[in-house]
């Protein structure tokens, strides 16, 4: 089921837009408090717990032995999935993933697999026959908009955190940590009528006429794109999207990196 | 994206197929080619081969998915099990889920939608043989095919990609260019606005290298929009030919 807007709200959040201001007083390119607390899921092997404003995401990673990919017999596998659970929306339906579901999953996905954060090498055992599976399971406990970067820097937090757990297989060796290459942050920017907002909240989401999320790494190169939405944004738009991605996108990496006790990778 | 093992651009800048860093593989539409549909085109881009199918705007089922302010879009991407070199199990996978849901935004964008409360317009893409590029020659055909149904629309979409091999930014990547490349731009563009209603990234790309992709993804769109208005052109030419017209009579008839 689709969320709905009254027209006074819709009406009333396009009035201010076209002033230049936002419902809680933040400017356009500005983020909301984001709180990342990893390791909060005991039996998860890496998790990580996401507050963005009152969006609240739950990353956890769980790793099995499994068989690598035939065209990628030298690698360890990654799979993303992400459930929207009636929990946090009065319009999400319990059920098989929907079509928001997949695209968030994919979308995260893409940030993490183009931008080569994990290193699949290290984790095959036996080339072509055995290697560790990482699944990375998003789930949404209250949505209040945004859920693209909550799951996406809260995969990359869960991913940090995590520990390969060699030990409780036979002649594997002792536990090691997930060998981490990159650190990838995803962005996510509306459009409303010819406003760019960086971050929305859940009632800017459904007046939005197109979204963006540019995905980069510590280099500054962009590793991932999603446009969603019906509407369109011109070249230029995205070329300052790009431009403000890039920014935020460093503070928000230091954060991950701070809450991971990690200097850098 | 992949490795870096193939050499996908050789000593005279010339691409595996033989195409400069700018050229589209060889395009060609056709309007109406199917009966039962409201309206239908198919494409022959490079290796892909991709049918499109229109029906409506018709009631919406199930009720409660119905928009009561106007129309739902819904693009169905499905590749055929013999599409790909290993057989690809039937049905919606979630890669086809994605991309069906940003097909129908894309497409949502064009259509006057308002005009239809509570009806559904079903646009039906079917990969018959793939061969990288899909997502765009579907998006490319299914303008088509919403043309050929006479659904009002503001405009077509136009749609290509533009990437990075062996670290250089080239046109419309092909099967292998694909599998070994360094980066991948689908974009969907509206011709007459210069407006992007499909945009997607993976790979790695600087901020110089994304504006290069787009200038010549942007470019291609408008070079790929020819084709469409052509291929709508020949459909309902020949149409014109085969009816059979009274003769005007030309007399009283006064030039200016």
């Amino acid at each position: 089921m689709k969320e709905i807007i009254s027209n006074i709200t819709k009406d009333y959040l396009n009035r201010l837009i076209k002033e230049g201001k936002r419902i809680d007083g933040r400017d356009m390119l500005e983020y909301r408090d984001l709180e990342i607390e990893p390791g909060t899921i005991g039996p998860a092997e890496g998790s990580a717990e996401i507050r963005l404003g009152d969006t609240h995401v739950i990353v956890g990673i769980k790793m099995e032995l499994g068989e690598p990919y035939p065209d990628t017999p030298d690698k360890g596998v990654l799979t993303t999935s992400a459930e929207l659970i009636p929990m946090a929306s009065p319009h999400y339906e319990s059920g098989p993933p929907g079509k928001d579901a997949t695209e968030l999953a994919r979308v995260v996905d893409r940030g993490i697999r183009e931008g080569e954060v994990v290193d699949t090498k290290d984790l095959c055992v036996e080339e072509g026959e055995k290697a560790w599976v990482i699944f990375i399971d998003i789930h949404v406990l209250d949505f209040d908009g945004n859920l693209m970067d909550a799951s996406g820097i809260g995969a990359m937090a869960a991913l940090l955190d995590a520990t390969v757990p060699a030990s409780e297989e036979e002649e594997l060796g002792d536990d090691y940590e997930l060998p981490i290459e990159h650190v990838v942050i995803p962005t996510t920017f509306t459009k409303i009528k010819d406003q760019i907002l960086l971050d929305s909240r859940l009632e800017e989401e459904k007046v939005a006429d197109a979204r963006l999320t540019v995905s980069t790494n510590e280099e500054g190169n962009i590793v991932a794109m999603q446009k969603g939405l019906s509407g369109v944004f011109s070249y230029e738009d995205t070329q300052e999207c790009i431009k403000r991605s890039k920014e935020i996108g460093e503070e928000l990496r230091q954060k991950v990196l701070d809450v991971s006790e990690k200097d850098k990778v | 994206m992949g490795s870096k093992d193939m050499d996908l651009i050789d000593e005279d800048g010339k691409r595996l197929d033989g195409r400069e860093y700018d050229e589209l593989r060889p395009i060609s539409i056709e309007a109406g080619v199917l009966k039962r549909a409201d309206g239908s085109a198919f494409i022959n881009w490079g290796k892909n081969k991709i049918m499109a199918a229109v029906y409506g705007p018709r009631e919406m089922h199930p009720r409660h998915a119905q928009d009561p302010s106007k129309a739902v879009v819904q693009a169905r991407y499905n590749m055929a099990a013999f599409s790909v070199p290993d057989r690809k199990r039937p049905g919606p996978d979630r890669r086809s889920v994605e991309i069906g849901k940003i097909l129908s935004e894309a497409l949502d964008e064009i259509i006057f939608v308002e005009q239809y409360p509570r009806s559904t317009i079903d646009v039906f893409i079917e990969v018959l043989e793939a061969s990288a590029g899909t997502r765009c020659a579907g998006l490319t055909v299914a303008s088509v095919a919403l043309s050929d149904a006479g659904i009002p629309m503001s405009d077509m979409i136009a749609s290509c990609a533009a990437g990075k091999i062996d670290g250089q930014v080239v046109l419309d990547l092909g099967k292998n260019e694909d599998n070994y490349g360094q980066a991948d731009v689908p974009i969907g563009l509206v011709p007459r606005t210069d407006e992007l209603t499909l945009l997607q990234m993976d790979g790695d790309l600087t901020e110089e290298e994304y504006e290069q992709a787009m200038e010549l993804a942007m470019d291609a769109c408008h070079d790929i929009y020819k084709k469409q208005k052509d291929a709508l052109r020949e459909r309902y030419s020949t149409d014109l030919e085969e009816q059979e017209f009274e003769e005007i009579p030309q007399e009283g008839i006064e030039e200016g």
